[in-house]
C-alpha cells in the first residue's frame, strides 16, 4: 500500500468510528464497543514497555492509583477530574520513579523486574483494601453524583459521549506509540533489551531511557484507570488494581501482538469478548472462568504464536508487501 | 592524552589488574597484548566505564574518567568495541550504527547522527543502505559492524578490543590497515588490544604487555619482541614455538 492509500484508509476508517455511535445506537454494543476501546488504551500503554522486554506485573498499581486518586480527590475535596485525573497520573508517575529508579540503577532486570513490580501491584491492592474508610476497601467505590455541571464532573449518561471520549483517548495512545516508535527512544530501548552494555557502549544512558518510558507507560495507565473509573462510576480494587488485571494486561497485550500498535487493540477484543461472551453463555457459573481460559491461552500464544495474533498476521503479509513496487 | 596511575582491579580476592600505569600520546596507536586472563580486557572495561576502579586514577583530555557511567564516558570522546561483536540485531544495521551516532555525541539531531553514520558504515566498507540487516552479516562483517558503531560515537580515543579474533590473514591484514587508517585519516588515537602478535606488531607505535594483571614490558614492537620476559610468559616457553614466534614477530616488524 502507498503511503497516501494508507493514510486514505486511516481517514476513512477514524471518519467510521467517528461516525458510528450516531447511525448505531444500541447501547449494550456501545457499552462493549467503550470498554473495548479503554482496555485497548490500558493495553496499548502497558505494551510501551512490554514491547522493549520491560515485563511489567505492575501495571494494575498504576491504573489503580489513577482511579481511586481521581474519585478520592472528586468525593473528598470536590475536586474536578480535570485536575484529579492529572493528579492521579502524577500519582503514578511518581510511583513508576520510585520503583524504576532502583530498578534500572542496579539493573534489576529480566524475571526479578517482574517480581518487584508484582509487589508493587499487590502493595496498592492491599493500600486500597486497608484504607476501607475512604476506599470502601474491596467493597468498591462510587464517585459521588454530580446534581449539575456534569461536564466539570466528568459525568456523562450517554453513551454517545463516553464513546467519543474513549475513542479520543485511544487514539491518543496510537499516537504516542508511533511518536515513540518513531524516535530514536525506540532505537535505544530496543538496544538496551538486547544488551545493556553494548547499548551504553553506544553512549546511551540505560536508566533514563528506562525510566523515560516507564513514566510515559505509568501516567498513561493511570489514565487509563481514571477513564475507565469515571465512566463506570464504580471500581472495587480488583477491577482495577491488583495482580489479576496486571495478568489480563499481559496476557491481551501478548495474544493481540506487543510488537505492532494495533496488537494491544486486538488483545482487547479477544478478551472483552471472550469474559462477555462467557458472562452472559454461564451466568455467575463462569465467574473466574474468563483466568482461567487467559492462563492456558497465555501459555499457547507465548509457546506458537509469540508475536500475537496481529504480529503474526502482520508478518505473513510482508512478503507480499515487499514484493509489490513501492514508491 | 590518556594518563593512568596505580589502576587496581579487584573481584573479591582475586586481583584481575594490579598497579598499572601508563600513558597514551594523541595520534598514537597503543597495543596491549597478554595472554588470556592477563587483565587486558578488565582494564578496557575500566577506561569505558563498564566496571569502577578498586583504585587508581585514569585522567582523559584533563579529567578524571574513572568510575564515571560508561554513556558519560562515552559522550567525553572516548568509543570502544568490543572482544565479541555485541550488535544489536533488532536494529538494521544503520540502525545500529545511527543510534551510537545519536546518543554517543550529545544527541544532538537526527540528521547529524545520519551523517555520522553513513561516514563510519563508509569508512569500515560497510553499505550504507538504510534497511540492511545485521543477520546479513558474517564474522568480518560484524567486527566491521562493532568498529563502525565506536567510530560513529565520536571518539578522540578508540578503545579496539582484540578485533581480529575469528578472521582469517587477509581479513586480518585489512583489518589492521583499517585501524592504521582510522588514525591517519581521522586523527583518532587507539589503544589495541589483540590476541594476534604479529599483526598488532606491524600496526602500532608502542606496545604494552600484561601478565597476571601487572605491565611487564613497555616499548616499541621490535624491543618487546625481543624482550625474554614477553617471550617466556607470553609465547610460552616451549623452545621451539617460541623462536618461531619470535622470528615471526620480527619478521612482521621488519627488525
Amino acid at each position: 500500500m502507498t503511503s497516501q492509500g494508507r493514510l486514505a484508509a486511516w481517514g476513512i476508517g477514524l471518519a467510521a468510528l467517528v461516525a458510528l455511535p450516531f447511525v448505531y445506537r444500541d447501547p449494550y454494543h456501545l457499552h462493549i464497543l467503550v470498554l473495548i476501546l479503554i482496555w485497548s488504551f490500558a493495553y496499548t500503554s502497558w505494551s510501551m514497555m512490554g514491547r522493549f522486554g520491560l515485563v511489567s506485573l505492575g501495571h494494575g498499581g498504576f491504573m489503580g492509583v489513577g482511579a481511586y486518586v481521581t474519585a478520592l480527590l472528586w468525593n473528598h475535596l470536590g475536586l474536578t477530574p480535570w485536575i484529579g485525573i492529572p493528579i492521579g497520573m502524577a500519582a503514578a508517575g511518581l510511583l513508576a520513579l520510585l520503583v524504576g529508579y532502583p530498578c534500572f540503577r542496579f539493573r534489576i532486570t529480566g524475571h526479578y523486574f517482574v517480581l518487584v513490580t508484582l509487589a508493587l501491584s499487590g502493595i496498592v491492592l492491599q493500600v486500597i483494601t486497608a484504607t476501607r474508610d475512604y476506599t470502601g476497601g474491596s467493597l468498591g467505590y462510587t464517585p459521588n453524583r454530580a446534581a449539575t455541571n456534569r461536564l466539570l464532573a466528568l459525568q456523562f449518561d450517554d453513551k454517545t459521549t463516553w464513546y467519543l471520549i474513549a475513542l479520543a483517548v485511544w487514539l491518543a495512545g496510537l499516537a504516542i506509540w508511533h511518536w515513540v516508535d518513531r524516535s530514536m527512544s525506540r532505537q535505544a530501548l530496543e538496544a538496551i533489551s538486547e544488551d545493556e552494555d553494548a547499548a551504553a557502549a553506544a553512549g546511551v544512558d540505560v536508566t533514563a531511557e528506562k525510566l523515560k518510558i516507564t513514566l510515559i507507560s505509568a501516567l498513561m495507565t493511570a489514565l487509563a484507570g481514571a477513564v475507565y473509573c469515571q465512566y463506570q462510576m464504580f471500581v472495587t480494587p480488583d477491577t482495577v488494581s491488583g495482580i489479576s488485571v496486571s495478568l489480563q494486561m499481559v496476557f491481551a497485550a501478548i495474544v493481540g501482538g506487543l510488537y505492532v500498535s494495533l496488537g494491544p487493540t486486538v488483545g482487547a477484543v479477544i478478551t472483552i469478548l471472550l469474559a462477555e461472551t462467557l458472562r452472559i453463555g454461564f451466568g455467575t457459573r463462569a465467574v473466574g472462568w474468563d483466568n482461567l481460559v487467559y492462563g492456558v491461552l497465555l501459555v499457547l500464544f507465548i509457546i506458537f504464536l509469540p508475536k500475537g495474533i496481529l504480529g503474526s498476521v502482520l508478518e505473513r503479509l510482508k512478503p507480499q508487501r515487499k514484493a509489490s513496487p513501492s514508491p | 592524552m590518556l594518563e593512568v596511575q596505580g589502576l587496581v582491579k579487584r573481584f573479591g580476592g582475586f586481583t584481575a589488574v594490579n598497579n598499572v600505569s601508563f600513558r597514551v600520546d594523541r595520534g598514537e596507536i597503543l597495543g596491549l597484548i597478554g595472554p588470556n586472563g592477563s587483565g587486558k580486557s578488565t582494564i578496557f572495561n575500566m577506561l569505558s566505564g563498564t566496571q569502577a576502579p578498586t583504585s587508581g586514577s585514569i585522567v582523559f583530555a584533563g579529567a578524571e574518567i574513572g568510575g564515571l557511567a560508561p554513556h558519560r564516558i562515552i559522550n567525553g570522546g572516548i568509543g570502544r568495541t568490543f572482544q565479541i561483536p555485541r550488535p544489536f540485531r533488532r536494529l538494521t544495521i544503520f540502525e545500529n550504527v545511527s543510534l551510537a551516532g545519536f546518543y554517543g555525541q550529545g544527541r544532538h539531531s537526527r540528521a547529524k547522527a545520519e551523517q555520522a553514520a553513513e561516514r563510519a558504515l563508509a569508512m569500515v566498507g560497510l553499505p550504507t543502505d538504510r534497511h540492511a540487516a545485521v543477520d546479513g552479516l558474517g564474522a568480518a562483517g560484524l567486527k566491521k559492524l562493532e568498529l563502525a558503531k565506536a567510530l560513529a560515537t565520536g571518539p578522540r580515543l578508540l578503545l579496539a578490543d582484540e578485533s581480529l579474533g575469528g578472521l582469517d590473514e587477509a581479513e586480518m591484514d585489512q583489518a589492521a590497515d583499517m585501524l592504521r587508517k582510522i588514525r591517519d585519516d581521522l586523527g583518532i588515537t587507539i589503544i589495541w588490544v589483540e590476541h594476534i602478535m604479529g599483526v598488532l606488531m606491524r600496526v602500532v607505535d608502542r606496545v604494552m604487555v600484561l601478565d597476571h594483571g601487572e605491565k611487564i614490558s613497555e616499548g616499541s614492537p621490535s624491543a618487546v619482541a625481543g624482550d625474554p620476559r614477553v617471550i617466556e610468559v607470553y609465547l610460552g616457553t616451549d623452545a621451539e614455538t617460541t623462536q618461531a614466534a619470535a622470528a615471526e614477530a620480527r619478521r612482521r616488524v621488519g627488525g
